[in-house]
C-alpha cells in the first residue's frame, strides 16, 4: 500500500497552498476535501464561478476570484487530489515499520478507506459559531454562511427579503453581495455593542498595515448605508416566532422591544476553527479570549502537542484567507523540515517571509475581534441548546448545577452532545453554562471528549474498509 | 481525617454504588470514593444488558436474583432505571451453534434452571421479524431485557444521596494501609479511615488491590460499542449469537447500540481506551449477514470502556484473603451490569456482618493471587 508523504484534509486556502509548496519539494501529497472541487468555504466553486461570463464572478468580488488562480496552481501541483471525500478518523499508526505515520479513514463514493501517510495537516477550516436564541431551530432560520453556501455553489439567492442579524465581516460582506446580485435584504439587525468604536480604537492602528482589508469593509458598511436599508444597532434578545414556519422576529435595541414579520433570518455570530480532529486526537488547545474558542496550541512551524500532525488555516485560528495561505505555506516549511527535506537553517531563513505575511495578514484582527465579540447575553432556560438531543439551556443548567463543572460528566448525564453533530452545535454553549454554574472561567471548563468518528459514517461504509476494489 | 465512617467505597461506577447504597440502608455510615465523577468508564460505556441468557452457571444464582430485583428497581432506587424486560436472545447460525446452545440447555434443566428456552426459526421471526431468515433457532430469555445505562447511574447515584452516602468525585485513592483494624485511604487530599474497605474500582482494581498488599493477576478489556442514528422502533429482544461476536439491540430511543466484546485499544498511560476501527470493521459481518438494512444506518459515535477481566471471565468477589478488612467486587470481565443489584446486596452482607448466604467460592480473590512484591 502507498504510504503519502503528507496528507493534507482540506482543500481551501491553506490546504491548496501546502499541497503546492510540498510538491515543489517533491514530497508525495494527498489531498482529501469534502466538496467536489476546490476552494473550501471562502472560495467555493471558484473554478466553476469564475469561468469567462459568470456574472457571480463579479459580485463574490476580487478576492473571491483571487482564489480561482490558486486552485488553478493547485490543480497543476501534482498533488494526489481526491474530492467529495469526508476523513471521519485519524488514528497514529500502530505499524512498527514506520518510524511515524497516521491512518486517514476516509469514505468516498460509498467506499470506505484507510489512507497512510507519515504526516498529516489539518487545513480543515472553521466553522460559524453556534448561538442558541428562542426559535434558532425554526424553519426559515439559517446561518449567513450557509446561505453563502447557496449563493457560491448555485448562484442561489433565497427567496424574498431577508432579514441578517449578527455581526462581523461575513454579514456585512454577504448583504454587500446579495445586494450586488440582486437579492432583496429586509434589514440588518446589529448585534455588536455600541460602544464598537471604544473597543476598537487601541487596535486601530496595529490593523492599518492592513489598510486594504480595512478600506473593503467601510466600503461594505458605506455601500449599506447608501442603499437605505434598514438597520438596527445594539440589538439584543432575538426571537424567531412563528408556528412550523418562521413568521415573526422580535429583538431589542436600547429603545425599547421591535418586531416585524419575516420570512427568512440570517444569522451570524462570527467564526470558530474547526477543533474536533485535534480535540479527539487528545492534542493540547488553548483559549482565546478574543476569539471566546479554542484552537490548538501549535509551534512556529504549524505542529501540534502530537508530533507529526500539523494545522494550518482557520483550523488554527480565524484569521482569513489571506492569513490562512501563509499558514498552509508555514506548514509546509514545517513538514519539510520534519521529513528532513529540509534542513533546519533552511527552514529557518524560508520562514522569514512567511512570517512576515502571515503577520500582516494578521493585522486587522484584533480590531476585527474587538469590534465584534461573542455574544454575551443570558441565554434563556427555555431556549434549546442541544438540537440533536431537543434539551434546553435550563436543562443543561441544572445538570451543570448538580455535579463538579466537568462537561463529560454533563454530557453523561444529559446526553447533550451524543447525537450526530457530535457537539459542533451545542459544546461552546454548555461549556458556557457550566462556566456560569460554576463561577469560573470558561477557559478552565475544557470541551468534552470527542468520540469517533468525526462525520458519521453508515454501517455499510465501515464494513467495506479494507475491501477496497482492485 | 474523618471519623465515624464504617465502610469506605472505592469507584463510584455502579457496583461501587450498589454496594455503598445497600451498606447505608442498613446503617452503615459510608464513603464512597470516585476518581473522576461516577459512571465514567465501564458503567457509562456499557450496552446495559440484563441479560441471565448464556451466563456461566456460576453466576447464575445472582443473575436470577438480580432478575427478579431489575423488575421491581423502583423498590430499590426509586426508578426503573428504563429496564424494558423485551428479551434477550442467542441465535444459532450453523448446526454446531445449535447443538452448544441446546447442550447448555438441557445441562441447565438437569441442574433445575429453566430460565432459558430453546424456540425454532418459525419463533424467532415472530419474535424479530426484522432479522434475515435463516437462523436455526436461538436460546431465549423473556425475562431478560436491557436498561439504560446513565439513567441507572443517575438513580444509584441519588438513592446513594438519599440513603446519606457521602460520595467524593474527583477523589482518586493515592494511598492505602491498614493499621490494627483500621484503613486509612487518602484521595484526592482528604484522608479517610474505615475498618472496611470495599475495592469496586473496575478498571483500576488490580492497582487498588496491589495498593492494599494483596496483588491480584486481572487484566483489562477494551470493548467497544457503537450506536447507530434513530430509527423507528422495530426490535424488541437484544441479539446475540453463539461463537459470534454480536450484540444488536435497539435503544428506548429508537438508536441502535451494536456491541459483542470486539476490542478497542489502551491510550498510552493506560488511563482510557481508544475504538480501532480496523476491528470493528472486520466484526460488522455478522452483524450484516443477519440485518442487512443496517447498512444504511449512520453510524453516529464509537467509542470503547475499559474494564477489569479475569482469565476465568468470572468477577473477584469477596474478602481479601492478606488484607484483612479488604472486600474485592471488579473484574465483572464486560458482563457485570445485570448483577450489579444482588451483587451489592452480597457486599452489604460482607460489610455489615462479615458473612454472606451466597456462595463465593468461584468468585474468590485467591484465585487470582499473585505474590507478594515488596511495597
Amino acid at each position: 500500500m502507498m504510504i503519502f508523504d503528507v496528507a493534507i484534509i482540506g482543500a481551501g486556502p491553506a490546504g491548496m497552498q501546502a499541497a503546492c509548496d510540498l510538491r515543489r519539494r517533491d514530497l508525495s501529497v494527498v489531498v482529501l476535501d469534502e466538496q467536489p472541487a476546490p476552494g473550501g468555504q471562502i472560495w467555493r466553486g471558484v473554478e466553476r464561478n469564475c469561468q469567462p461570463g459568470s456574472h457571480l464572478a463579479q459580485g463574490l468580488g476580487a478576492e473571491y476570484r483571487q482564489g480561482a488562480d490558486v486552485a488553478r496552481s493547485f490543480r497543476a501541483s501534482g498533488a494526489d487530489y481526491r474530492p467529495l471525500s469526508r476523513v471521519w478518523q485519524i488514528e497514529e499508526s500502530s505499524k512498527e515499520a514506520m518510524a511515524q505515520g497516521w491512518q486517514v479513514f476516509v469514505t468516498r463514493e460509498s467506499q470506505a478507506e484507510v489512507i497512510e501517510a507519515r504526516r498529516i495537516l489539518l487545513a480543515n477550516g472553521a466553522q460559524e459559531r453556534p448561538v442558541p436564541f428562542p426559535g434558532w431551530t425554526r424553519p426559515g432560520v439559517l446561518t449567513v454562511g450557509a446561505a453563502q453556501i447557496l449563493l457560491k455553489s448555485g448562484g442561489l439567492l433565497p427567496e424574498g427579503p431577508v432579514w441578517i442579524c449578527g455581526a462581523g465581516p461575513l454579514p456585512l460582506l454577504y448583504a454587500h453581495q446579495l445586494r450586488k446580485l440582486g437579492g432583496q435584504i429586509a434589514g440588518f439587525l446589529d448585534t455588536a455593542p455600541r460602544d464598537t468604536l471604544r473597543r476598537g480604537l487601541p487596535h486601530l492602528n496595529g490593523a492599518l498595515r492592513d489598510w486594504k482589508s480595512l478600506a473593503k469593509g467601510l466600503g461594505w458598511q458605506a455601500g449599506m448605508r447608501l442603499s437605505g436599508l434598514r438597520r438596527e444597532t445594539g440589538v439584543t434578545q432575538l426571537r424567531a416566532e412563528g408556528g412550523d414556519r418562521l413568521e415573526r422576529i422580535r429583538w431589542q435595541t436600547p429603545e425599547g422591544e421591535k418586531s416585524a414579520t419575516a420570512g427568512v433570518l440570517l444569522i451570524h455570530e462570527g467564526l470558530v476553527p474547526s477543533v474536533h480532529p485535534t480535540l479527539s486526537l487528545q492534542c493540547e488547545h488553548a483559549w482565546s479570549d478574543a476569539q471566546q474558542s479554542l484552537r490548538p496550541v501549535l509551534d512556529p512551524w504549524g505542529e501540534t502537542t502530537r508530533s507529526g500532525l500539523f494545522v494550518a488555516g482557520d483550523a488554527a485560528g480565524i484569521d482569513g484567507a489571506k492569513a490562512a495561505l501563509a499558514k498552509g505555506a508555514l506548514a509546509a516549511i514545517g513538514i519539510a523540515r520534519s521529513l528532513g527535506v529540509l534542513s533546519d537553517a533552511r527552514a529557518r531563513h524560508a520562514r522569514v517571509a512567511g512570517d512576515r505575511a502571515l503577520s500582516k495578514a494578521r493585522a486587522a484582527r484584533p480590531l476585527l475581534d474587538s469590534l465584534y465579540p461573542a455574544p454575551e447575553g443570558k441565554i434563556g432556560d427555555d431556549t434549546i441548546v442541544c438540537r440533536c438531543e431537543e434539551l434546553t439551556a435550563g436543562q443543561i443548567r441544572a445538570a451543570a448545577r448538580r455535579g463538579a463543572a466537568d462537561p463529560d460528566r454533563v454530557k453523561a448525564e444529559t446526553r447533550a452532545g451524543m447525537g450526530p453533530c457530535q457537539g459542533r452545535q451545542c459544546g461552546y454553549t454548555i461549556a458556557r453554562l457550566i462556566a456560569e454554574a460554576h463561577d469560573m472561567p470558561r477557559a478552565d471548563v475544557g470541551f468534552h471528549n470527542i468520540r469517533p468518528p468525526l462525520k458519521p459514517v453508515t454501517l455499510g461504509e465501515l464494513a467495506s474498509l479494507g475491501k477496497t476494489k482492485a | 481525617m474523618r471519623a465515624g465512617t464504617d465502610l469506605i467505597v472505592i469507584g463510584g461506577g455502579l457496583h461501587g454504588l450498589s454496594a455503598a447504597l445497600q451498606s447505608a440502608r442498613r446503617g452503615l455510615r459510608v464513603v464512597l470514593l470516585e476518581g473522576a465523577f461516577t459512571g465514567r468508564h465501564a458503567s457509562g460505556a456499557t450496552a446495559a444488558g440484563v441479560r441471565s441468557l448464556n451466563r456461566a452457571v456460576e453466576e447464575l444464582p445472582l443473575s436470577l436474583e438480580a432478575q427478579a430485583q431489575w423488575e421491581d428497581m423502583i423498590a430499590l432506587v426509586g426508578d426503573d432505571c428504563g429496564f424494558h424486560a423485551g428479551g434477550q436472545v442467542q441465535v444459532a447460525m450453523d448446526t454446531e451453534a445449535e447443538a452448544r446452545i441446546k447442550a447448555r440447555i438441557a445441562r441447565l434443566e438437569a441442574a433445575g434452571m429453566r430460565h432459558e428456552q430453546w424456540i425454532g426459526p418459525d419463533r424467532l421471526t415472530e419474535l424479530v421479524p426484522v432479522m434475515q431468515p435463516g437462523a436455526l433457532g436461538a436460546a431465549y430469555v423473556a425475562r431478560d431485557g436491557s436498561a439504560d445505562p446513565h439513567r441507572t447511574i443517575r438513580a444509584f447515584r441519588a438513592a446513594c444521596l438519599d440513603a446519606g452516602v457521602e460520595i467524593l468525585e474527583n477523589h482518586p485513592v493515592t494511598w492505602l494501609a491498614r493499621d490494627g483494624s483500621l484503613w486509612t485511604v487518602v484521595a484526592g487530599g482528604t484522608t479517610h479511615v474505615a475498618p472496611t474497605v470495599v475495592n469496586a474500582a473496575g478498571a483500576w482494581g488490580r492497582q487498588i488491590a496491589k495498593l492494599a498488599g494483596d496483588p491480584l493477576d486481572v487484566g483489562i478489556k477494551n470493548s467497544m460499542m457503537i450506536v447507530t442514528e434513530r430509527c423507528e422502533p422495530c426490535l424488541g429482544p437484544v441479539i446475540s449469537a453463539q461463537n459470534r461476536k454480536l450484540s444488536f439491540k435497539q435503544t428506548a430511543d429508537g438508536t441502535f447500540l451494536i456491541g459483542g466484546g470486539v476490542q478497542g485499544r489502551l491510550r498510552p498511560g493506560g488511563g482510557s481506551a481508544s475504538v480501532d476501527f480496523g476491528a470493528l470493521s472486520g466484526a460488522m459481518s455478522t452483524t450484516l449477514a443477519l440485518f442487512p438494512w443496517v447498512a444504511d444506518l449512520r453510524l453516529v459515535r464509537a467509542w470503547a470502556g475499559m474494564e477489569a477481566a479475569t482469565a476465568d471471565l468470572l468477577p473477584v468477589i469477596g474478602p481479601s484473603h492478606r488484607a484483612p478488612g479488604l472486600i474485592h467486587v471488579f473484574g465483572f470481565s464486560g458482563h457485570g451490569f445485570q448483577l450489579v443489584p444482588s451483587v451489592g446486596r452480597v457486599i452489604a452482607d460482607l460489610a455489615e456482618t462479615g458473612r454472606t448466604r451466597t456462595e463465593l467460592s468461584a468468585f474468590d480473590p485467591g484465585r487470582l493471587a499473585t505474590n507478594r512484591k515488596a511495597a
